[in-house]
């Protein structure tokens, strides 16, 4: 017999922040540069040396935990976290503890926990045919990424799935990246997420034995790597074994776990405030600079953009996560020229199809004026769907004034007349027009097909078929 | 060349402003004393006077640094083998405002490891010696520089003062040491052993040379979150008496408790009583919580080392011991080989009072006892101007006589201990001999008094009259 089990998931999100220079110190932040030249006395932890706090860093901080409506701490502290590593040049990562900058909050249905500031570790590069530690000829150690601002994410234990999870983080990600604080990309490791991983039979409400998956360097290998724990949790269960709470690590090339440390290896990292920093206030100015530069984020704008002007979750969303395009939108949707939001909103699938998906819209040819005008044009049914998509061709590659380009390629809509070419499509195909009056409303594929042809797509496909059932009485 | 070496420092760097005496050859003077390095006070000493001219307000007249201050170039060793030849890349902001007020760097005194010690028996450099008496200790953790200073090896000496490293060692070699308020001066660039607690200071023959050198040491370091802008102007201090000022002594830490000898209390009474003929009012004074503050303090000083000191792991520079291909042998060779038996254990002492389920009881507490003593502080300068004790409770004693009894030793720091905890500054002026060794007279008032500090000092000073030229001789 098999019992039915739900996984509980949360996660740590290391992020880090695009500042111009270190937590810590003055060195500038880098990537793929020469090893070791973004360093001095104090990120490679030379005696004597002493951090100070990065304002840009708790700025961004600040920004990150105001826009996930969490509570600012007035005084933050900051700890030193204990452990020796070559990558950890003092011994001890500065980090905060038990008063982080900010608590609470949520983005979209997910609960935040804490967000706090920390630096990054060095980088270790361990040369040889394994690439990682064990059997390494030589590890070298590179400190230009020793002391990166980062932002640590801990959200509560809010997920239901791996699927949420990705489409949760996808959300987190664009909204960081809207904020302007980091680069995000995982394949740099400027987004970095650790998974706990817990299931519990369906419909409990305690919380079974976690496990934590580190480090996993894309969306895809994060969410088949929770997917990965959560069978193994599961089907150790149903066998009647119970889950070891344990640091794991996922191969994504063999899809297989396997332990770092378990709880008794679990270092104790003997955490004390750290007495070379004064407590970290938070200022009024600080809070008011830090709202300042807030726009408005993924989350909010897609549910306002459902509220305002009834677009539904697709386009919404996609106008949320793509900025551009939300912000394109609503230039065109401001312009109006008699076309609603709605009507606006499905001309910019099409446009972004016509000038490449990563292309911002504002810098094509194809003004928001003008593509409101083609939506007011089609809807005002003064030129025909499909004429309106030549119409679009025209205006990216040339640009221009869409009634210009109507009139001077002849596409305006055909609505007088249009029921003497239906008729005589009607007379020129009798079989076909018989089977629709029958009742095989399919069979007016060839009569519409008739109209096109002869009106040169001109006019309107829908208005056509409507037109040829009245004239057969349907 | 004796009457260059009798001339306190700020009456050398006058005659080198009025032009009778030459810098260079004040330097060389010194430079060739402190070479032959018979007490074992320095671990470096500059070749030759630096290039270019003596001017600013310290005359050129050249400072001997403690080996923790991280000096360009310069061997900075802390006093351990885990550092032997380390050679920083960049100077102490302290160190480098003497050099830019005028004063070059000497050398490098010799000092305990980490300044964990109050005998300087803890150097990875052998102990020094006192001049008064070789036979016995200077004090600790700055005993390279007291020495140094006694035996006018140097005009005057900095040092760093965590319980009492500046006070005891200027103490036991009958010199003025002075501790300042936490903050007053920069830690940027010295070795650290418990950073909430380290603060540099002057170690000088008389109270004037060390408002002189205080004066160019104090200021806020954007590169030192911790430091802070000194309220005023240091002084020159001046005038003779004490008219008005309360004295308070502490009976918590002048009574038995401390053990102070006999012949130390002698000194200090007669200096109470030198003040109180200066017109100051003596009076007995609590400070409930002092006698757990060396408790407090040997939780809290070893808590913080346990991390300063997690650096010395071999991995970028100082000693490292190979022998393995696996990574926790290299840490723990490399550790075992280049720390003492002192730093050992405070790591060992301070790790255990951070671990998870000790925290609390230990670290925690720790940090209470600390708040209740700075509160006791408070109360006491609401009636007092300044606390006053001996500094040591004894004068200095023969090598080897404390070195397997450490609680023994650590009592050396008992009357300096609260001061540190408190973030206060305090002050250790020489008032007299006690069977020919000096006894210190400790002076301590509220944050940033240091003026007014120095001042009483002063007038004290002048009253009892101090000769310690049979140091130099």
């Amino acid at each position: 017999m098999t019992d039915t089990y739900e996984p509980v998931i949360g996660l740590e999100i290391h992020v880090q922040l695009k500042t111009r220079t270190k937590m810590f110190c003055g060195c500038e932040l880098s990537f793929g540069d020469p090893r070791n030249i973004h360093t001095c006395s104090v990120c490679l932890g030379l005696p004597g040396a002493l951090p100070v706090i990065n304002a840009r860093a708790v700025h961004f901080g600040l920004m990150i935990g105001l826009a996930l409506g969490s509570e600012i701490a007035e005084r933050s502290l900051f700890h030193r976290k204990n452990y020796f590593y070559p990558d950890l040049p003092k011994g001890y990562q500065i980090s905060q503890y038990d008063v982080p900058l900010c608590s609470g909050g949520s983005l979209g249905e997910v609960r935040i926990h804490r967000v706090h500031l920390e630096e990054d570790a060095a980088k270790l590069d361990h040369l040889g045919q394994s690439g990682r530690i064990h059997g390494a000829d030589r590890s070298i150690v590179d400190f230009n990424r020793g002391g990166t601002p980062l932002v640590e994410i801990v959200t509560e234990p809010d997920f239901g799935s791996p699927e949420q999870v990705r489409e949760w983080l996808t959300l987190l990600r664009e909204s960081l990246r809207q904020l302007d604080v980091s680069d995000v990309d995982m394949s740099q490791g400027s987004l970095r997420c650790d998974a706990n991983v817990s299931v519990r039979p369906a419909g409990s409400d305690t919380l079974g034995t976690k496990t934590e998956l580190k480090n996993m360097n894309s969306f895809r290998f994060l969410e088949s790597g929770i997917r990965a724990e959560i069978d193994r949790q599961t089907s150790l269960l149903q066998n009647g074994e119970s889950v070891v709470q344990e640091t794991l690590h996922f191969d994504p090339v063999s899809g297989r776990l396997t332990s770092l440390r378990s709880k008794e290896e679990a270092h104790d990292y003997r955490y004390f405030p750290e007495p070379d920093l004064l407590p970290l206030v938070a200022t009024r100015e600080m809070l008011d600079a830090a709202r300042a530069e807030i726009g408005e984020l993924p989350a909010e704008r897609e549910a306002r953009l459902g509220r305002e002007h009834g677009l539904g979750p697709e386009l919404a969303r996609l106008f949320a996560f793509r900025r551009e395009l939300g912000d394109y939108f609503e230039r065109a949707v401001a312009a109006g020229d008699g076309a609603g939001p709605v009507e606006i909103a499905n001309w910019i699938p099409q446009l972004v199809e016509r000038i490449g998906s990563d292309a911002d819209p504002s810098e094509s040819q194809v003004s928001p004026e003008s593509l409101a005008t083609l939506a007011s044009m089609v809807k005002a049914k003064e030129i025909s769907r499909d004429a309106g998509r030549e119409v679009l061709t025209l205006l990216v590659s040339e640009g221009g004034d869409p009634r210009a380009i109507v009139q001077r390629e002849g596409l305006g809509a055909l609505s007088d007349g249009l029921g003497e070419v239906v008729d005589r499509a009607l007379a020129a195909d009798p079989d076909a027009a018989a089977q629709v009056r029958a009742g095989n409303r399919r069979a007016v594929g060839p009569l519409v097909g008739y109209v096109m042809r002869e009106t040169k797509g001109r006019a309107d496909g829908g208005e056509v078929t409507k037109l040829i059932f009245e004239r057969l009485g349907i | 060349m004796t009457d260059l070496i009798e001339l306190s420092a700020a009456q050398a760097a006058e005659s080198v402003r009025a032009g009778e005496v030459d810098a260079r050859e004040l330097f060389e003077t010194y430079r060739a004393r402190a070479a032959a390095n018979e007490l074992n006070a320095f671990t470096w000493v500059a070749d030759a006077a630096p290039e270019g001219g003596a001017g600013g307000p310290l005359g050129g007249v050249p400072v001997a640094v403690k080996d923790l201050f991280c000096t360009e170039g310069v061997p900075s060793q802390a006093g351990s083998r885990i550092l032997e030849g380390y050679r920083p890349p960049y100077t102490a902001t302290v160190v480098a405002n003497l050099a830019r007020a005028g004063a070059p760097l000497l050398g490098k005194t010799n000092q305990d490891e980490f300044a964990m010690g109050s005998s300087n028996e803890n150097s990875g450099f052998g102990p020094v010696l006192n001049p008064w008496d070789r036979a016995r200790v200077p004090g600790g953790s700055s005993g390279g520089s007291a020495a140094a200073v006694a035996a006018g090896l140097a005009p005057w000496a900095i040092g760093t003062d965590t319980g009492g490293s500046i006070r005891q060692p200027a103490a036991l070699c009958g010199i003025v040491g002075m501790k300042p308020t936490y903050g007053a001066c920069s830690r940027f660039g010295m070795i650290a052993f418990a950073s909430s607690l380290d603060q540099a200071g002057p170690l000088t023959r008389d109270v004037t040379d060390c408002a002189l050198l205080l004066g160019q040491m104090v200021g806020k370091d954007p590169c030192d979150s911790t430091s802070l802008e000194f309220p005023e102007e240091i002084t020159l201090p001046r005038g003779g008496d004490l008219n008005g000022i309360r004295l308070g002594v502490p009976e918590e830490l002048t009574g038995s408790e401390g053990g102070v000898d006999p012949g130390v209390r002698d000194r200090f009474e007669e200096a109470l009583k030198l003040a109180e003929d200066l017109g100051a009012s003596i009076e007995p004074c609590r400070l409930p919580h002092a006698p757990h503050a060396l408790s407090a303090y040997y939780l809290i000083a070893p808590a913080e080392a346990s991390a300063n000191l997690a650096r010395f792991d071999g991995v970028r520079y100082g000693l490292r011991v190979d022998g393995s291909s696996d990574l926790l042998t290299m840490y723990s060779r490399t550790r075992a080989t280049g720390f003492g038996p002192e730093v050992k254990r405070r790591i060992m002492l301070g790790t255990y009072a951070l671990s998870s389920g000790y925290y609390d009881a230990y670290y925690g507490t720790a940090q209470k006892v600390r708040t209740k003593i700075s509160e006791d502080f408070k109360a006491a300068f609401e009636r007092f101007d300044f606390v006053v004790t001996p500094t040591s409770p004894w004068t200095a004693f023969e090598l080897g006589a404390k070195t397997d009894d450490p609680l023994a030793m650590y009592l050396n720091d008992f009357c300096t201990v609260p001061m540190p905890l408190a973030g206060i500054p305090a002050i250790s002026i020489p008032c007299g001999l006690s069977e020919n060794l000096p006894v210190g007279f400790q002076l301590a008032g509220p944050a940033f008094s240091e003026n007014r500090l120095l001042s009483a000092a002063y007038a004290l000073e002048q009253a009892i009259g101090f000769d310690g030229s049979d140091a130099r001789r």
